[in-house]
């Protein structure tokens, strides 16, 4: 029997507002333990939570960016449970009525574009951290995190593989950080994603029993996760067995899920409207000062790059993957480079010194004006292209400028013609039996002979150059 | 005519991590039904024409601004915890991953 998988993803992303979601603790949570806390992120009796307005202000912005619905009526409610990770016995969220519905992003996946839609997302207070576990029976708990303010984005159950789960990861992830409303640091925990995993036969409307798979850390270990846990469903209703509807944790060191044992009752949260705070109301003109407000998005910014400087789909991809990247591009363009050689160069061998040195665009040496002066320099056939590669890597170590390192090296290409005829002359009276294979026919030869004019100048003849005087130099002697 | 049984107010009550005993259960049957009676009888009234209450306040969209404020001292925000090591709270083991 063939199977198609049916995964939903949950992602919490942690908002980058200054202070918590219900007070005004600093949302820095790399503090000292329990120094960012106050009794309204403690959860002590009598105090009152206030809404921070920076929050509804990113969730309406990032609703609108995945097509959503902006509630014009919404509220606060109280997720009953017992957890030491949650001193009050209720986290703060939303039910019934959250502040984004139904929108949709479109991912890219093996050069198709798929739409996955998107049920909600809400605001709600993250929860506090167990940081460590002492002699094996007891844990401590750090509220720094508690309170920070918290996004829940959910999708429909569209997502059919684990490549797309990915790439819908990657799009999201892409779409917030051209928002800067989060750092998404899946490591640092800034970025959570659950997926929701059944299978069913082709064909079969009724979806498969699911689980939950919680607990994973990186792009690549969400990938993982789900990959073998549509495997683990298929192999178990192959064999006669059934699926458990549980939730399973993802041990990265074994590779597998894991069934986690939980808490009893998790499930009947008992949810009410919060009294203690007040329905937001955003109306059509607070919405609208937050659409006009919103950068240009990943999707419009790779249409109107791939339009306007001629790139491939695939380059403009690329390059619009982080906004810092876009711009640091569009700068180099504006600096007089060849928009298709700047990507070039951007793409390969800036991207490649910048990952060895786990580097961001951001603190590049390189400067956009320097990478397009580089650009220039091989155009015009100053310098060749191996050269340009020994110069962008001496640039990114040392910051220098483009032409101070081709000076400094004496790096600049022999265009002499002069030159380059004395040296072909040298080469050819030095080679004589070679010579002689090249005029009865041997035209493999010719490439000899141009390596050896190449040592002789250490490399820097200009090839096209040589390539011609080499040639007439052979006819004339001919005659 | 809604009906509240003994294993209702045990399941309830153990949601809410509350130990009682048999006298209790049964003065919450019957208080937790005439609750819900009264529901019922709000029930029969025509609401067809009443916008729905979703809140209790009618006030709306009450802020704060993201300004940092100070926090509590460390020993203060400790003081009143059972057990403590000066940094953190500590708590019965908290098994990984089991948060919502
Ligand atoms: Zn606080």
């Amino acid at each position: 029997m063939e199977f198609e998988a049916v995964v939903g993803m949950e992602v919490h992303v942690e908002i980058n507002s200054k202070s918590k979601v219900f007070c005004g603790c600093s949302g820095n949570f790399h503090a000292a333990p329990n120094t960012n806390v106050c009794p309204v992120c403690l959860g002590m009796p009598g105090v009152l939570p206030v809404l921070n307005v920076d929050m509804v202000n990113k969730s309406v912005a990032v609703g609108l960016a995945l097509n959503c619905t902006i509630s014009r009526w919404s509220k606060l409610d109280r997720k009953n449970y017992f957890y030491p990770d949650m001193a009050k016995n209720y986290q703060i969220s939303q039910y019934d009525l959250p502040l984004c519905q139904n929108g949709w992003i479109d991912i890219e996946v093996d050069g198709q574009t798929k739409r996955i839609g998107i049920t909600r997302a809400h605001i709600e207070e993250d929860t506090a951290r167990n940081t460590h576990t002492i002699g094996g029976n007891q844990s401590g708990v750090d509220f720094n995190r508690s309170g920070l303010p918290l996004l829940e984005i959910v999708t429909e159950p569209d997502i059919r593989s684990a490549k797309e789960a990915l790439a819908y990861l990657t799009a999201l992830k892409q779409m917030l950080q051209y928002l800067d409303v989060s750092d998404c640091n899946m490591e640092e925990g800034s970025l959570r994603a659950e997926a929701n995993i059944s299978v069913r036969p082709v064909g079969q409307e009724k979806f498969g029993t699911k689980t939950e798979v919680k607990n994973v850390a990186s792009f690549s270990g969400v990938h993982k996760a789900i990959e073998f846990e549509i495997a683990r469903h298929i192999k178990l209703i192959n064999s006669g067995g059934k699926v458990v509807q549980e939730t399973r944790g993802w041990d990265a060191d074994r590779g597998i899920t894991v069934p986690q044992r939980l808490k009893e009752s998790a499930h009947d949260y008992r949810y009410f409207p919060e009294p203690d705070l007040v329905p937001i109301v955003v109306d059509e003109a607070w919405e609208q000062r937050i659409r006009e407000s919103l950068p240009e998005l990943p999707a419009a910014r790779r249409s109107r790059m791939g339009t306007q400087y001629g790139l491939s789909a695939y380059d403009a991809n690329v390059i619009t993957l982080s906004q810092d990247t876009a711009n640091y591009y569009e700068q180099v363009v504006a600096a007089g480079a060849d928009a298709k050689k700047a990507a070039n160069w951007l793409m390969v061998e800036l991207q490649s010194l910048l990952s060895a040195a786990k580097q961001d665009i951001r603190d590049c040496r390189v400067s956009p004006a320097d990478l397009a002066a580089l650009v220039g320099l091989i155009e015009s056939g100053a310098i060749n292209g191996k050269m340009g590669k020994d110069v962008i890597a001496e640039m990114f170590e040392t910051g220098k400028a483009t032409q101070d390192i081709v000076n400094e090296q004496g790096l600049s290409q022999i265009t002499d013609t002069g030159e380059i005829e004395a040296i072909i002359r040298q080469v050819l009276a030095d080679n004589p039996a070679q010579v002689e294979q090249f005029r009865s026919g041997k035209d493999k030869v010719f490439g000899f002979l141009v390596g050896q004019v190449m040592r002789a100048t250490q490399g820097k003849a200009n090839p096209a150059l040589l390539n011609d005087l080499l040639r007439r130099e052979l006819s004339r002697q001919e005659n | 005519m809604s009906k509240i049984t003994k294993q209702d107010v045990e399941y309830v009550a153990g949601l809410a991590q509350l130990r009682l005993d048999d006298a209790a259960k049964e003065r919450l049957v019957r208080e937790m039904g005439d609750i819900l009676a009264y529901m019922d009888q709000l029930n029969e009234l025509d609401t067809s024409n009443v916008e729905p209450m979703m809140h209790a306040m009618e006030m709306t969209n009450v802020f704060r601004q993201d300004v940092v404020e100070p926090s509590l001292p460390r020993e203060e925000a400790l003081m009143n915890a059972p057990v403590h090591d000066g940094e953190y709270f500590i708590v019965p083991r908290i098994l990984e991953g089991d948060a919502s």
